[in-house]
């Protein structure tokens, strides 16, 4: 026998079902005016600084269908590289936002600001990117992954970094279609498969 | 939408153990089959983007937020049809601390196992005062209160036959975004837990008793409600004296 360890074990994760948009954002599932507002409607306010820009994708799986009931939500920076709450972060940034895979299409958007590079701890920058976390029924446990920016130096990014298959490094970048204005699908199987992260 | 709350570097997560979590392939719970990566995830420390996250103060609830009895009716004498219960626990980290101040989110079905979205068809009827979400903030010690309804078991599509327990979705928050975490809170005694695909994708068997919230009578209010109690645990971080490295040691 050795001593009892006192730390707790994490709640196991269940998926969020076909439903989840009644939870987390009603309206979506029809349900306005439960609510005085849904949570996370906008990344950004009015008067943010730094770039706006507009993200579009889908959830498609690994026949190549979109998911039409995936929910999304997203966590960054402000343009200067700071997280909300931070000292001197931008208070017109929410740096949350949900989102939903179009009910009809499968197409989500997300309207934002470009995040400005972070700070390691011990040193050393990461890349602009945007952490995301999706769920939809199917979806065991939340998956974790990352918006990064073709047209932002990537280099020493050390999560792209990590990556051994230098292949799979562009599953996790933006493409550039316009002016602000990017694509980003998410694959969850298949061929060119998007990195999940376990951090 | 946050409150001004300035994080400390605490440390970083502490890796998640997967073991204590579905897998994301599982052949008898067939939409995760197309649905689930297969290659292995990337792991790596955590870093700011994951230990910092979104903060939801007090100013973003209703007061009837967490009452799912009248929150959609807004009328006291239109309440849902339904066994009232309350639901109720507390929201610790891995050391066992109390979450305080962090989001909980919930969604079910009605009583008689429908639910109030656009997608869904079941043939039981939708209750006109029911709408099927609340959310609440946890107090100063972790602990969070719903009043609702004991939602039905209701049929789905995967096998031949295929029926849910009775559950509630919770969706919580932490103080770090990759703290998220949806689950399902199942209902003591109900003999449905044991066939359900869905319960089956948690291997481990204590794993899944954690998700049976437990009759509660010390909280069970006479002539109004039963109660049930539910605890949820989160990643926590690691503490220890030689985390905070000076840069470029």
């Amino acid at each position: 026998m050795v001593q009892k360890l006192d730390t707790l074990v994490e709640t196991p994760s269940q998926t969020a079902g076909p439903y989840v948009h009644i939870g987390t954002i009603p309206t979506f599932a029809g349900n306005p005016g439960i609510y005085p507002e849904d949570l996370g409607l906008r990344a950004i306010e009015d008067g943010a600084a730094g770039e706006v820009i507009t993200i579009t994708g889908s959830v498609i799986d690994g026949t190549g269908w979109a998911l039409r009931d995936a929910m999304i939500e997203s966590w960054q920076a402000d343009a200067a590289g700071k997280f909300p709450g931070q000292a001197g972060a931008d208070a017109k940034v929410n740096g949350f936002c949900r989102f939903a895979a179009h009910k009809d299409t499968g197409e989500f958007t997300l309207r934002t600001v470009k995040p400005g590079k972070t700070p390691m701890r011990g040193g050393g920058f990461q890349a602009p990117h945007i952490a995301l976390w999706i769920v939809a029924r199917g979806i065991n446990i939340g998956l974790q992954t990352r918006i990064y920016f073709e047209d932002e130096d990537n280099s020493a990014d050390p999560l792209l970094s990590r990556i051994e298959q230098r292949n799979r490094v562009d599953t996790l970048i933006a493409k550039k279609t316009g002016d602000g204005q990017y694509r980003f699908d998410i694959r969850l199987q298949g061929d060119d498969e998007t990195v999940f992260l376990d951090m | 939408m946050s409150d001004p709350i300035i994080p400390t570097d605490m440390g970083p997560l502490i890796p998640r153990n997967r073991a204590m979590h579905p897998a994301a392939y599982d052949i008898d719970y067939k939409t995760s089959v197309p649905r689930s990566p297969k290659w292995p995830l990337l792991s790596m420390e955590s870093t700011p983007s994951e230990e910092t996250g979104p903060r939801f103060g007090h100013s973003l609830i209703g007061p009837m937020d967490n009452n799912l009895i009248i929150n959609f009716s807004k009328d006291a004498n239109k309440p849902a049809i339904g066994e009232r219960v309350l639901m109720h626990g507390r929201v610790l980290d891995e050391n066992g601390r109390p979450v305080p101040n962090t989001l909980v989110e919930i969604w079910q079905a009605n009583a008689g196992g429908r639910y109030r979205h656009i997608k869904d068809t079941y043939l039981a009827p939708l209750d006109p005062n029911f709408g099927g979400c609340g959310r609440t903030i946890t107090d100063e010690n972790g602990y969070y209160e719903f009043l609702t309804i004991r939602p039905g078991a209701y049929p789905w599509p995967n096998r031949g036959n295929e029926w849910r327990p009775m559950h509630i979705h919770i969706s919580v928050f932490g103080h770090s975004f990759a703290q998220r975490l949806i689950t399902q809170m199942y209902f003591e005694g109900d003999p449905l837990i044991d066939h359900c695909p869905i319960a089956a994708t948690i291997k481990n068997r204590s794993q899944l008793d954690r998700l049976v919230s437990a009759l509660d009578f010390s909280k069970s209010r006479p002539l109004d409600f039963l109660a049930y109690k539910f605890d949820i645990v989160l990643r926590g971080r690691r503490q220890t004296m030689f985390e905070n490295k000076l840069e470029g040691m």
